[in-house]
């Protein structure tokens, strides 16, 4: 018991001096979108390093924190990985450092090499059930989806004209690597991911293909040129305008300087 | 005990249920060796992540892994210990203020982790000003790992024959001296099975450290600092980062690598601490 | 140690344990604060349907709540006899060195982080399934996964009760002639009933929070499942893959979500504990 009480002691007297030790006077905190975080993180660290005594402190949590955090000032920077709705904008301002492109994907086996947007429409609302109804072999579809909020589900929807309540799901997904790993574990499965991370999966052999759509090839390329249909900005964004230092680490991340990063993580730099 | 038929048909079974667990999960190591055993070396142990974790190593993953492990257990198992001994001595198992105790830390325990992480970064970073830090992380896993914990210990000390505690008060010792030197010495598996299950649990959670001690994958100079922990780091790696697969599943290894380190620390000193009493 | 700490002893003990049952208080509040918003503005009623479309307006829970107990009670069959089984294998039935090594293992598994089960079920176990019962991700998927990660839990606590289980029962119980099968069964089991409960209790509520294993392979389709090989989604997946999107009311609905799980474990533990005693 003794032992025990130092040890209470002990720990209280660490609790309580500890927050005192807190806050460096050149901090960024930046949170939001588990999509762009890992740019983020990158391209804070090189902001760190040309900038002795700064810290970036990057936090995950999702595009709704970014907006909710950036909104009442718990970080400076939220990260968005969508364009900013009318009612955010009035308060938020949206700096864009790159862009995403959501192509269909199926399994490699699949001999299906195009779908038009009616079929896509009809194979996520349940009324093609079988591949064979879309051009393909004898094998039940498995409609890979994903979570309501996904700001890549909201591109989909948008671009399919679809309300989520009519889409007929078998899987429903989080982040792009869970579908990327769901379509290639099953020979019949169709789902949308970030194209970046899919033409990465498949230079490294991972069986699936992407599908083109309405004509266009799903190349990062072709989400540069502007020409690839659904595609997303990934923004960084401010409750008015940037404190001094965020205004420079905004134009840093915006700058070529941090190109090679975004291209590290199979984006798009923004076109100039 | 006598050998018989249905004896060697239920020793079979026992053996067959043992062997097809170690099989699935020899199954379960040998794909993760497979895919990350390549990527270890002590250079991965010892170096920063690069390139969202995809290059480098976890050095500074490590670090926060521990620090936050340490606030964990060092929090849950003294208030742990302390709360199973009052439940065991001062409440019988049918009266009204231990069973509402009870039944609060068997629901507590069901609380799904996202929840203790939402909870814990309302609590701990906003209202107690912690912010994004490892001890957010640390006490916010206190909190999660301490109802397992107390109802492991107090299992233990109920199924202390009550012989000891008669023999204690026989030769006069005070109730904190037996306790001590008698009780828990005699419930010393329990502890070390509670704190076991403590440290697992801790050590493999993911959605609670989101909220509360961050994705900073800098190397922590305090425990106020954001730290990156190693089952964070793997979630981040397998399900958002491509190509993150190889060195998820080198961290993975880390990770049950360090758990076992760290379970065989709490039996051997629950033990020592424990036993070294006993003999007194 | 002298009488003054036996003064001390109670009120100590008891604080820590106030403070646990604190924790509980503290959650449900936060919770049912969180929720607050979608409680108060559209009543109760909305949760009770099956459909699930936040933005469009449909709150209904029914559906995942039905799921959640299914995954849940599909894991514990599984885990339940098989984990007594190698809690008894361990502490009866192995030589010692294989005893300590199993062991061993169990506590390594327990120490397997959620997002490996998941990871490795994603990639190993769905696709296995998908080939002879598609789409693979499923209610049996995720129940099994579940069995596979409490399945530890459930043996580490059953060997602790069954260690604690006084030697001299057992030796009674050989000297009446009893066989082997029937000490284990009718005596030593018996003997550590409420330890091995409470570990299935705890395993039980573990397969009722857990988030990232079962969001990799239930397949998270708000639905009634027809089969057991239908995609299903549980409550802690519904709350971690909208979490990160949510905002204003759909936010306060899944928050209503982990409020629903909060008082099913609760419900259960409550449960639980009625039955103890007229088992005692």
């Amino acid at each position: 018991m003794k032992h025990t009480l130092t040890f209470l002691a002990t720990l209280l007297a660490v609790l309580a001096f500890l927050p005192a030790a807190h806050a460096a006077e050149d901090k960024l905190v930046l949170t939001g979108s588990s999509t762009v975080a890992p740019l983020a993180l990158e391209i804070g660290k090189r902001f760190e390093a040309a900038n002795p005594g700064v810290r970036v402190d990057v936090q995950t949590g999702g595009s709704s924190r970014g907006v909710a955090d950036a909104m009442n000032g718990l970080a400076d920077i939220g990260l968005v990985s969508r364009s900013l709705k009318p009612v955010e904008a009035k308060t938020l301002v949206a700096h864009t450092i790159a862009l995403d492109g959501v192509a269909l994907i199926v399994h490699a086996g699949n001999p299906v090499r195009q779908l038009d947007d009616a079929q896509i429409k009809a194979i996520y609302t349940g009324r093609i059930r079988d591949w064979r109804g879309a051009g393909g072999p004898d094998r039940p579809i498995t409609v890979v989806s994903k979570a309501e909020g996904r700001s890549t589900l909201e591109l989909f929807l948008h671009y399919t004209g679809l309300k989520n309540s009519q889409v007929r799901a078998q899987a429903v997904i989080g982040d792009n690597q869970q579908g990327i790993k769901t379509v290639a574990g099953n020979p019949g499965a169709i789902g949308y991911v970030s194209i970046g991370a899919a033409e990465y999966a498949v230079e490294h052999g991972i069986p699936i293909r992407l599908l083109p759509m309405a004509g266009v090839a799903a190349t990062t390329d072709a989400v540069q040129r502007g020409r690839f249909p659904l595609t997303r900005p990934l923004n960084l964004v401010t409750h008015g305008a940037p404190s001094p230092l965020a205004a420079r680490f905004i134009a840093f991340a915006q700058s070529p300087a941090v190109r090679d990063l975004i291209e590290a993580q199979y984006f798009v730099p923004p076109p100039r | 005990m006598h050998s018989v038929p249905g004896d060697r048909l239920f020793g079979l079974a026992l053996w067959g249920a043992a062997l097809s667990v170690a099989a699935v999960f020899a199954w379960l190591f040998v794909d993760l060796a497979r895919l990350g055993l390549g990527a270890l070396s002590w250079d991965f142990i010892t170096t920063a992540p690069e390139n969202a974790g995809r290059d480098g190593g976890i050095a500074s993953i490590l670090v926060s892994t521990l620090l936050i492990l340490g606030v964990a257990v060092g929090v849950a198992a003294p208030v742990g210990l302390g709360a199973a001994v009052w439940l065991n001595t001062y409440t019988r198992a049918g009266g009204g203020t231990g069973r509402r105790i009870r039944l609060a830390l068997d629901g507590l325990a069901g609380m799904p982790s996202i929840v203790f992480g939402l909870f814990g970064n309302a609590f701990f970073s906003v209202y107690l000003g912690l912010g994004f830090s490892i001890l957010s992380g640390g006490l916010t896993l206190a909190a999660m790992i301490l109802p397992v914990f107390i109802r492991t210990v107090e299992a233990g000390l109920g199924a202390v024959d009550d012989g000891w505690r008669r023999g204690a008060a026989a030769l006069g010792l005070t109730q904190s001296a037996a306790l001590a030197h008698v009780i828990l010495p005699a419930a010393a598996p329990a502890i070390g099975a509670g704190l076991m299950l403590g440290i697992g649990r801790a050590a493999a959670e993911t959605a609670a450290l989101i909220f509360t001690s961050g994705y900073v994958d800098r190397m922590p100079e305090s425990l106020s600092d954001s730290g990156r922990a190693l089952a964070v780091h793997i979630y981040d790696l397998s399900m958002n980062v491509a190509g993150g697969d190889t060195h998820a599943a080198a961290s993975a290894l880390v990770l049950v690598a360090l758990v076992a380190c760290a379970n065989l620390l709490a039996v051997a000193l629950s033990r020592r601490l424990l036993t070294r009493r006993l003999a007194l | 140690m002298n009488r003054s700490a036996d003064a001390l002893l109670a009120p100590l003990t008891a604080a820590m344990a106030g403070a646990a049952a604190l924790l509980l208080a503290g959650m449900l509040g936060f919770l049912l604060a969180e929720s607050w918003p979608a409680l108060a503005h559209g009543g109760w009623l909305r949760f009770v349907g099956l459909a699930w479309y936040p933005l469009e307006g449909h709150f209904g829970l029914a559906a995942m709540c039905i799921a959640t107990l299914a995954v849940a009670a599909l894991a514990i069959l599984l885990a339940a006899p098989l984990g007594l089984a190698c809690a008894l294998f361990a502490r009866f039935q192995a030589p010692p060195a294989l005893a300590a090594g199993f062991r061993g293992l169990l506590a390594l598994m327990a120490g397997v982080p959620s997002v490996v089960y998941g990871f490795w079920g994603l990639t190993v176990l769905v696709p296995l399934v998908a080939r002879w019962q598609p789409p693979g991700a499923s209610l049996f998927t995720a129940g099994l996964v579940l069995a596979l990660m409490i399945l530890p839990t459930v043996a580490l606590l059953a060997h602790a009760a069954l260690a604690a289980v006084p030697r001299s029962l057992l030796d009674g119980a050989a000297a009446l002639g009893l066989t082997q099968r029937a000490t284990l069964l009718k005596v030593a089991v018996p003997a550590a009933r409420r330890g091995i409960a409470g570990g299935v209790l705890l395993g039980l509520a573990r397969a009722l929070g857990e988030t990232m294993a079962v969001l990799m392979v239930a397949g998270n389709v708000v639905q009634l499942p027809a089969s057991v090989f239908d995609p299903v989604r549980v409550l802690t997946a519904n709350i971690a893959l909208e979490m990160a999107y949510a905002t204003g009311t759909h936010r306060a609905g899944l928050f209503v979500s982990g409020l629903l799980l909060a008082l099913l474990v609760l419900g259960l533990a409550w449960f639980a504990a009625r039955l103890e005693p007229r088992h005692a």
